[in-house]
């Protein structure tokens, strides 16, 4: 297996670079890989791409996800009993790649790619055609190995702020970071609610002085509200519970595929400036 | 040198492996612990609580009986730390951080526990300081440990069941762990072991350590010589660690921990983690702990809650690499038979965890194997666990 090699801008800094000149806030929709089942995200993310979702997060399932609410947590669990792996994670990158969807950032925890080992991984996401990895439990102190790895495979590594990041934080996770940088809206764990947190946006701004990545803002996002507010300072909105919490309510039923392209339509329309 | 470095490692193990939104706080409490160690005023008012409020020192105890039934002629020292205020170490470490808490203007502590013994220390010290105060615990454990969730009730705290996963320890520090992710501005979490990131392991180890100075004070007076052997159990292992840090550098004294060996080391019968795990990142730190081929922890098994889990604390891993202690385990049958034993031999009902480390002497330390001065840690007493060993030995207890 040999990587790629890494080419000019990558796919995530030029799907951020096509809504801008669309004048537009990016959409970033995450879905639990194999919630409902591997099959089932394979259409529910090409619905995604066709609704106009800019980029794609992956949710790799982990037995203990201590960054995640109860809906991603539940989904986490359906996708770990239906025998999904980082490996199948990755095997399914490299098939949605292969049909022409949104870039895919996977949205991991840390010790399954420990156990695979941060080299071997880099390269299979590489070969796979992952195009980001977020790693929500690796703050960029312990993220040396991995970094260097992803950085030989062309893959960016995508870094979080968080409320209580101190300037130095924001200026060392900004100096870091690659793709995009991930605001975390409040502290907490993943989960929609219904407000957007009053000092988001200097938040937002404190970022935009440190790098010149894109910010994507996620953690809390469900309403059509919310995102419009967002949409004035931030350059992309992830939205993840609403969305899974959408797939475990519907599972089983045939319009599952339609419901989900309409909540990302509900989110998209009011992302254009 | 002195370990963890400034990365918080041990060697290979350790670290700092959570969130973004957790780094400043842990920061903020490292800076907050090297301050207060340093200052004379925080030490003296930990050691008048100590005194004055959880017992200390503890006791070393010659248990005779029981040497007489282990033979060839070792003396074993019990350190009693069962007779500690709330009846286990644990209570060295909650005074140490409530008082910490308090010197960061927290208002609210927060702890997992997987017996109810951290559970109870730390509702007893929040209730001593004022704190607000809610503590996390498996459904299964709440139901293995229901006179643990009583007192905490008694004391003032909340306690929150965790039906996630297997409903156990790991679940408990998980759910801790988003609690303080949501509430980090006004909450402490007392992490109950040497677990965690850093400067968890390295913060419970200096609070802990307490158990071997005494220990070492205690038995050059007793015997005016340092024992051949230490044995404690290993849950995530802070009583172990305590126990032993005062002894690092006195190398003729060998370091025994004895981990939970369930009903078979099968992956989900035990929690013998250096019998059956490799290395990983958990819940803060990297070190060795039970995992599948992908990276999912796989779920544990112990008659005894507190060292139900599926990692260790890092130091240990450290320790065992270098060969300054050995880790070995005992089944769920061999640490009941013990509890029994000492009941017995010495009129102490030991916890169902520190009945490991009596197991092992007494199945291993016969014929004089581990020298001829032996200190055990008697890490908690057995009054939470005698409905449940009552219940394996067909025993139903009931009030009247």
């Amino acid at each position: 297996m040999t990587a790629p090699p890494p080419e000019g801008p990558g796919r995530i800094a030029r799907a951020f670079a096509k809504a801008r000149a669309e004048e537009r806030c990016a959409l970033i929709p995450y879905v639990t890989a194999g919630d409902p089942d591997l099959a089932r995200t394979r259409s529910i993310v090409r619905a995604l791409g066709g609704a106009g979702a800019d980029l794609m997060e992956i949710g790799v399932p982990f037995s203990d996800p201590i960054a995640d609410g109860p809906v991603n947590q539940r989904a986490a669990e359906r996708a770990l009993r239906n025998g999904v792996t980082l490996r199948s994670c990755l095997d399914l990158a490299a098939e949605l790649r292969a049909g022409g969807v949104p870039p895919v950032v996977l949205f991991t925890y840390y010790n399954p790619i420990h156990r695979m080992g941060p080299e071997t991984f880099a390269r299979a996401a590489g070969v796979c055609g992952v195009d980001g990895v977020l790693v929500t439990d690796l703050p960029p102190e312990e993220a040396g190995d991995l970094h260097g790895a992803l950085r030989a495979s062309g893959v960016d590594l995508i870094l979080l702020l968080s409320p209580t990041s101190s300037q130095e934080r924001v200026e060392l996770v900004c100096r870091e970071a690659s793709g995009f940088i991930y605001v975390i809206s409040r502290t907490g764990v993943t989960g929609a609610r219904e407000d957007v947190p009053e000092d988001l946006e200097g938040q937002v701004r404190a970022a935009r002085r440190a790098t010149n990545l894109p910010i994507a803002v996620g953690f809390g996002i469900s309403q059509p509200g919310q995102a419009a507010a967002i949409a004035a300072y931030a350059d992309g909105i992830v939205v993840g519970s609403a969305l899974v919490r959408l797939i475990e309510e519907n599972a089983a039923s045939p319009d599952l595929e339609s419901r989900i392209e309409e909540l990302c339509r509900t989110l998209r329309a009011p992302l254009r400036r | 040198m002195t370990l963890p470095d400034s990365r918080g490692r041990f060697g290979p193990y350790g670290g700092r492996f959570v969130p973004e939104t957790l780094m400043s706080p842990l920061q903020e409490l490292e800076e907050a612990w090297r301050s207060a160690r340093a200052d004379p005023g925080f030490l003296k008012e930990l050691d008048h609580y100590l005194k004055s409020y959880a017992g200390r020192p503890t006791p070393l105890y010659r248990a005779d009986n029981l040497a007489a039934r282990l033979g060839g002629g070792t003396r074993v020292y019990l350190k009693r730390e069962d007779l500690a205020h709330t009846g286990a170490h644990k209570i060295n470490n909650t005074l140490g951080q409530a008082l910490l808490a308090r010197r960061m203007g927290k208002t609210r502590v927060i702890a997992e526990t997987g017996a109810g013994q951290h559970g109870v220390a730390t509702a007893t010290v929040a209730a001593l300081f004022r704190l607000r105060c809610a503590i996390y615990m498996g459904e299964e454990d709440m139901r293995r440990q229901a006179l643990n969730v009583y007192r905490m009730r008694l004391l003032g705290a909340e306690v929150v069941p965790v039906a996630a996963g297997s409903r156990t320890l790991k679940d408990a520090i998980s759910e801790a762990m988003r609690d303080w992710v949501t509430h980090v501005k006004d909450t402490h979490y007392i992490l109950g072991s040497v677990l965690g990131a850093h400067p968890y392991p390295a913060m419970v180890r200096d609070f802990q350590s307490v158990i071997g100075h005494e220990a070492r004070l205690q038995i050059l007076e007793a015997e005016g010589r340092l024992p051949d052997a230490l044995i404690a159990c290993v849950g995530g292992g802070s009583n172990s660690i305590g126990l032993f840090h005062a002894f690092l550098d006195d190398t003729k004294v060998r370091l025994i921990g004895v981990e939970a060996g369930g009903t078979g080391l099968d992956p989900g019968r035990h929690a013998a983690r250096f019998a059956g795990g490799g290395l990983g990142v958990l819940q803060g730190t990297r070190t060795f702990l039970l995992q599948d081929t992908d990276g999912n922890i796989l779920p544990t098994h112990s008659v005894s809650a507190g060292l139900d889990y599926a990692a260790v604390g890092p130091e240990h891993a450290y320790l065992r690499d270098t060969g300054r202690a050995t880790y070995t385990h005992v089944s769920d049958d061999e640490a009941v038979a013990a509890f029994h034993m000492l009941a017995e031999l010495e009129g102490i009902i030991p916890a169902l965890e520190s009945a490991h480390a009596v197991a092992y002497l007494l199945r291993d330390g016969g014929g004089g194997t581990l020298g001829r001065l032996v200190i055990l840690n008697l890490s908690g007493r057995g009054d939470k666990d005698v409905e449940q060993v009552a219940g394996r030995d067909g025993t139903e207890v009931r009030r009247p």
